[in-house]
């Protein structure tokens, strides 16, 4: 199946592991690392960004991707705005991923009416996916002190102090109201919650539930919540959020995607808990998110004048699969590379620390493909190997069977062993480090409007340790619940109008900006046209 | 947009032609790549979806799907963005099978192994006819997984489907009528929240964090400048 150049170069894998077994290779020294980044790693790619024209974050620069969605035009028309809405309610959640459902679960106990629109069906979301794990400070060697550190180390130093204080306090309360609902973390054998190491940390902090750490929270929470009195609206995608024309908002207009018609939705406090934007494509890359990660929270909360933070970083993953073709972009997850998978180029010769900060690992991978190191796939990919097979030589046959469950059953389903292959890979489109600026009540800079998990920025800084996320949508999807469902019960409804998206509309027009295309995306779009067809 | 992320790269790009296949989609034949994903096939042949997809990654479930293959009998299932196409493959996607969900709120269950008969009566009706087994496309023992519950051993059941991906399809099967993989996650949820060992390091924790022993230091990193923020970091030993 492999080509022949692939074959060699894997056998020069095969032969170069027990030499490349013990050996270590040095973290990038801290002047060196900037060069590398500066030179390899996308966010640094200055022809890939551009200033926005526009808006509270205008004159700022972020990825053209995501500036034609901020300097995008709405999606509907005054007409389009019911006076009788179609839906009344407390609190609006739009997003039906961990954030989302743990907002909604924390608001009705709060005493709320809670309604949750989401884009797919509950629960198809990022959360869903993750694998390696969530970062909490619960065994006795480390501390909140600890995690604090390790994060804003990766974070570049640019971390929102005050919501990281938050996240490393109250994980350990977040782990316990988890265990509450019933999820299944791997345990010690004393009973005590296990860890493992991660990339990037100064010890080994990941809760795991083997490597569906993702799947077990979003099983839970989702089951958790249709068991409660919140009504769900699915293939529902927000479009658009309501204001009362003085800069609080009301409520939000959402779309049926079975027959495609506009709903409006009246209510006291909104949560946009939409997640990220891997599938924008940014650079061209391929990504390891699920279908509905589109970004939307950040045009329809940037039309109503919340400020953004951090909207010029993303994460690359370093390990995305490249071959086979259908797995291209899909994770093959950090937690492979902690527990001893080495990267290695095309002559069998590793080149980076597999532990580094993921932006590092990710470039020195580019760097490796650019300079001619890199290894090219039968469809056109270029990657690096993943030497899989390590893990279980160096932790002990079946390792990798019963701790990568997942990535054993992905690949096998293209017939290749991980535990006698090594696989290729190439950094993928993971994760957005930035979003909508949020305190730590999950408020946004516009009154009404809370925003929690992926769609947030600011906790991360400029590189989100791995594993903080899922923490951080239970921590703060928590506490975006509850003072969004405080926020509701303090206030009356508010008129509902768009006139914020007629002003943003002048803005448009004003600034020179024609033709703009509509956004938010909602959906990718990889319908192959006619012309295609026709073009091969 | 290009469509490339997520069907093939072109042929220009590449400079060598793909091998094609025909598969029939829901009743009409289609020449597409071969090597690629039903999914992808839906995509190359045209069709706008919306229900049916999700991750694209195996793990949530949205994509069952049932097909045939030519000079075989049975009918066989799979989720859409993990079974690559072959020649001659018939399909279609699963449509969404509705399911007696019980209502039940895990904290509140006071015998949860007893309770599993008032929820789920219906779990006891297992006749042992391995359609489950035969359908998951996680390769579960799901079988197994409804007898270990209904003998009240529900760690056995979480050990059995961690990897349920909710895809459904074992529920379009059962010809008892039961959905095992809800059972299973009642299942799942009793034994986590109501058996599961005490976390005692967890608590500890807690009762630190509340006692405000981590405060002062973390306070004092608020405001530490960058230089000695980085010193204190650098400090922390691999
Ligand atoms: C493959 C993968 C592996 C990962 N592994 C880890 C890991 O090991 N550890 C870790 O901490 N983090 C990991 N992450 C990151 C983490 O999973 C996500 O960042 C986090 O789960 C995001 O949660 P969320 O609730 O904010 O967004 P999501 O879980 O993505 O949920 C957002 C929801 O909003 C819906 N939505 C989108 N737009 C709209 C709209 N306009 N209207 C209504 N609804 C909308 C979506 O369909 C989705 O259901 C991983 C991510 C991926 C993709
Ligand atoms: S047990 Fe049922 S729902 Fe779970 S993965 Fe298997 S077939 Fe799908
Ligand atoms: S399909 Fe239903 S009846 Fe048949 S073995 Fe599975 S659970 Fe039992
Ligand atoms: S789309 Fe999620 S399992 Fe196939």
């Amino acid at each position: 199946m492999a080509t022949d150049s692939l074959t060699e170069s894997r056998e020069r894998v095969d032969a170069s592991r027990a030499a490349r077994k013990g050996q270590t290779v040095a973290l990038f020294p801290p002047a060196e690392k900037e060069v590398l980044l500066q030179k390899y790693h996308p966010d640094y790619k200055a022809e890939a960004y551009r200033a926005l024209r526009i808006g509270p974050n205008a004159g700022q620069k972020t990825v053209h991707e995501v500036a034609d969605l901020l300097e995008g035009d709405s999606p509907v028309a005054q007409a389009d705005l019911k006076s009788v809405p179609d839906y009344t309610t407390d609190l609006l959640i739009i997003g039906g991923g961990g954030a989302g459902c743990t907002a909604a679960l924390t608001a009705r106990a709060a005493g709320v009416k809670v309604l949750l629109a989401t884009k797919l069906r509950l629960g198809d979301s990022n959360t869903v996916m993750a694998e390696g794990g969530m970062q909490v400070a619960v065994k006795p060697g480390d501390s909140p002190v600890r995690h604090f550190l390790d994060t804003i180390k990766g974070g570049h130093f640019a971390n929102d102090r005050e919501l990281l204080k938050v996240l490393v306090e109250e994980g350990p309360s977040a782990t316990q109201w988890l265990l509450s609902l019933g999820v299944l973390f791997d345990r010690d054998d004393d009973g005590n919650l296990r860890v493992r190491s991660g990339g990037a940390t100064s010890t080994p902090r990941l809760l795991t539930c083997k490597d569906y750490t993702g799947l077990e929270l979003m099983r839970v929470l989702k089951d958790a919540l249709i068991n409660e009195d919140v009504q769900v609206v699915e293939f529902a995608p927000a479009v658009e959020l309501l204001s009362d024309g003085a800069g609080r908002c009301t409520g939000a207009i959402l779309k049926n995607l079975d027959n495609n018609r506009f709903m409006t939705v009246h209510a006291k406090a909104v949560i946009v808990a939409t997640g990220g934007s891997g599938r924008l494509h940014i650079q061209g890359f391929p990504t390891s998110n699920h279908f509905g990660a589109t970004g939307d929270a950040l045009p329809i909360a940037y039309r109503l004048g919340a400020e953004l933070a951090f909207i010029d970083t993303f994460q690359y993953h370093p390990t995305g699969a490249i071959y086979p073709e259908p797995m291209a972009g899909l994770l093959v997850t950090e937690a492979i590379r902690a527990a001893g998978a080495q990267l290695v180029n095309r002559l069998g010769e590793r080149f980076v620390n597999e532990t580094d900060t993921r932006d590092v690992v990710a470039a020195a991978i580019i760097r490796e493909c650019v300079e001619g190191r890199g290894v090219i796939t039968p469809s056109g990919r270029r990657g690096v190997w993943l030497d899989a097979p390590l893990v279980d030589l160096v932790n002990g046959e079946g390792t990798l069977d019963t701790r990568f469950p997942n990535m054993r059953k992905l690949f096998s389903r293209y017939d290749i062993d991980i535990r006698a292959e090594s696989v290729l890979i190439h950094p993928t489109l993971h994760y957005q480090n930035g979003g909508v600026k949020i305190g730590v009540n999950g408020d946004s800079t516009v009154a009404g409007l809370f925003v929690a998990g992926e769609a947030s920025g600011g906790l991360h800084g400029r590189n989100r340790l791995m594993g903080n996320s899922l923490l951080d949508i239970i921590v703060f999807g928590r506490r975006a619940g509850q003072a969004a469902a405080a926020y509701a019960a303090s206030t009356t409804q508010g008129p509902a109008t768009l006139d914020h998206v007629a002003h943003f509309r002048d803005a448009l027009r004003q600034a020179g900006i024609t033709a703009p295309s509509a956004s938010p995306r909602l959906i990718p779009d990889y319908v192959r046209r006619e012309e295609a067809t026709t073009r091969s | 947009m290009t469509t490339d992320h997520a069907i093939i790269p072109s042929p220009q790009e590449t400079g060598q032609m793909p091998g094609f296949v025909t598969v029939e989609v829901m009743g009409k034949k289609y020449r597409v790549p071969e090597g690629i994903t039903v999914i992808q096939a839906l995509w190359y042949t045209g069709h706008e979806m919306i229900r049916g997809i999700g991750c694209l990654g195996g793990t949530c479930g949205a994509c069952g799907m049932v097909y045939r293959m030519p000079g075989r009998f049975e009918l066989l299932n799979g989720l859409g963005c993990q079974t690559t196409v072959r020649d001659g493959m018939w399909f279609s996607m699963v449509a969404n099978y509705p399911a007696a969900q019980a209502q039940y709120r895990v904290s509140d269950l006071t015998n949860a192994k007893e309770q599993l008969f008032e929820l789920y009566p219906e779990s006891a009706r297992c006749v042992n006819c391995n359609a489950c087994n035969r359908v998951c496309p996680q390769g579960i023992d799901v079988r197994s997984s409804i007898w270990y519950a209904v003998f009240g051993d529900f760690q056995k059941v979480a050990d059995l489907t961690m990897s349920c991906n909710m895809c459904g399809l074992c529920i379009t099967r059962c010809v008892a009528d039961m959905p095992p993989n809800l059972i299973g996650l009642y299942a799942r949820r009793a034994q986590g929240a109501l058996y599961a060992p005490q976390a005692e390091e967890l608590g500890r924790r807690i009762a630190d964090v509340a006692e405000g022993r981590f405060r002062d230091e973390l306070d004092q990193l608020l405001t530490l400048d960058p230089a000695e923020l980085k010193a204190r970091a650098a400090a922390l030993s691999r």
